[in-house]
């Protein structure tokens, strides 16, 4: 299974990458988009929406079927990612090379209490 | 535990992502359902069909001349089977119960006056299977059902199918270059016909499983791409065509589902179901529809909201050929072509154009 290590990630199938300058990005993981199959639509949240933590926020819907993506921590969403609205295909070709959007956390230190990449694979292997 | 087709291994050994598929363990997909959606389109593409079953219907004893078979098809089909004229001719059908609700949908193939072939879905076979015979054993009892588990069924699509087919296979050439579509001919033991579900020019083979995978591995060498059950759905939403248990099912009969072109209600003959349709008058409609808005994908069981009333999404998906969302829904009468209606994705509605199906056929978009 492809999961990144240096990478925070839910048991709902999203990965988190704490950026330099506190912000993080967020996409949905490699395994997630296997699952779905071919990506042909996303819909990602209002620019300046404030999230909660495991708030549904986003869609991505494959040929099969539609998946909710949930916020991974709280805050406030800074930028989403246009190039996967325009072309969800990216998703399936490259899950970490691209994030869907970034946030501003409420808490900085939340998104250290995410899964590691060990703690996903238990996660995903009990599901 | 699911069953395995004889080409079961042969997709685990690709890789193939597998589902349950009517208590079948079947690939939907070897990679990406678009590119192999893709491959069927441009060039050519295959499906194992092999959890669909063969159900031949022939007379206990040798009997030669009007065997009883034709006359007891003429009861247990809502199409015609005197249409069948020349051996080798199909015919697509419903199975109907007496109230008219669809039992299921399946190709009969005339054989021989003492030898017909019904293919039926995989997920109906046991009850098609249980309702045929108590049919067989009430109305013509020197009859017998005999279900072939021990033939595999491909289809390759596509418009370099027949020429891919042609390769593997050269002693089949000259008995299938002149095959209209919905013609098949055996050849040895090998049922070859020119039907598919994809809207594509192509064959569908019947031939015994232990040939199976040797057939399958020499179509890939030649050229023609494995294919999932996924693929499979999406050609056939885009070539219009209904799928047994999301479009029609026992509930709703032949006329509210976009099949009263398969119903044979001109003939004298009397057939199960036919008090019923005769009685029946349809309020409901199938209907096609493409996506107008941007939003989501249409889906089973949305809502869809128009000036006659609200109908339902039966079959709805992504159209690989057209780059948008396409779907089959059961309409209120009135609709029509051109009209827009209102279908409920995720809670927001999104318009959509009620369109004529299909919706491409032999790879080209009929969709302005």
């Amino acid at each position: 299974m492809n999961v990144p290590a240096e990478l925070k990630y839910t048991a709902s199938h999203e990965w988190v990458r704490s950026e330099s300058d506190g912000t993080i990005s967020t996409g949905i993981t490699d395994h997630a988009q296997q699952a779905l199959g071919d990506l042909v639509f996303i819909e990602l949240p209002a620019v300046g929406r404030a999230l909660k933590a495991g708030e549904a926020c986003a869609v991505v819907e494959s040929v099969k079927a539609a998946s909710d993506v949930y916020a991974p921590v709280a805050g406030v969403v800074l930028a989403v990612n246009d190039a996967v609205v325009a072309a969800p295909e990216k998703v399936n070709a490259d899950a970490y090379g691209n994030w869907l959007y970034r946030l501003k956390p409420a808490a900085a230190a939340d998104a250290a209490k995410l899964l590691d990449a060990a703690g996903y694979i238990a996660a995903v292997g009990e599901s | 535990m699911l069953k395995q087709t004889p080409l079961h291994a042969i997709h685990r050994a690709a890789g193939a992502r597998m589902v349950d598929f009517g208590g079948w363990d079947m690939p939907v997909h070897y990679g990406s359902q678009i590119e192999e959606h893709h491959a069927v389109r441009r060039a050519a593409g295959m499906f194992d069909v092999s959890h669909m079953l063969a159900i031949d219907i022939e007379p206990r004893e040798i009997a030669g001349g009007e065997s009883g078979v034709r006359d007891f098809l003429r009861f247990a089909l809502a199409n015609n089977v005197d249409k069948l004229t020349v051996p080798g001719k199909a015919l697509y059908s419903c199975l109907l119960r007496p109230d008219g609700g669809v039992l299921d949908d399946l190709i009969v193939y005339f054989l021989r006056e003492d030898w017909f072939r019904l293919v039926v879905n995989a997920g109906t076979a046991d009850k098609d299977l249980a309702w045929l015979g108590a049919l067989v054993a009430e109305r013509a009892p020197g009859l017998k059902l005999i279900p072939r588990r021990d033939l595999a069924m491909i289809a390759v699509q596509g418009p370099r199918a027949r020429e891919l087919v042609w390769a593997v296979l050269p002693e089949a050439r000259a008995a299938t270059e002149s095959l209209k579509p919905f013609n098949a001919v055996l050849i040895g033991d090998h049922l070859i016909a020119r039907t598919g579900y994809t809207g594509e020019d192509g064959f569908e083979i019947m031939l015994p499983a232990v040939g199976a995978v040797e057939f399958w591995q020499a179509l890939v060498a030649a050229g023609v791409k494995a294919c999932g059950l996924g693929a499979r759905d999406t050609l056939r939403l885009e070539a219009g065509m209904n799928l047994y248990g999301q479009d029609m099912d026992e509930a709703v009969n032949p006329l509210e589902s976009g099949l009263a072109w398969t119903v044979d209600m001109t003939s004298p003959r009397d057939f199960v179901g036919k008090t019923a349709l005769t009685a029946a008058h349809p309020v409901r409609q199938l209907a096609a529809l493409v996506l107008q808005d941007q939003g989501g994908i249409l889906r089973s069981h949305q809502l869809v909201r128009t000036s006659h009333g609200d109908g339902e999404v039966t079959s709805g998906s992504y159209s690989p050929t057209l780059s948008r969302s396409i779907a089959l829904a059961r309409l209120p009468g009135g609709s029509a072509p051109g009209d827009i209606v209102q279908v409920e994705v995720r809670g927001k509605p999104l318009a959509a154009r009620v369109v004529k199906p299909p919706f491409v056929r032999h790879g080209k978009s009929l969709i302005d």
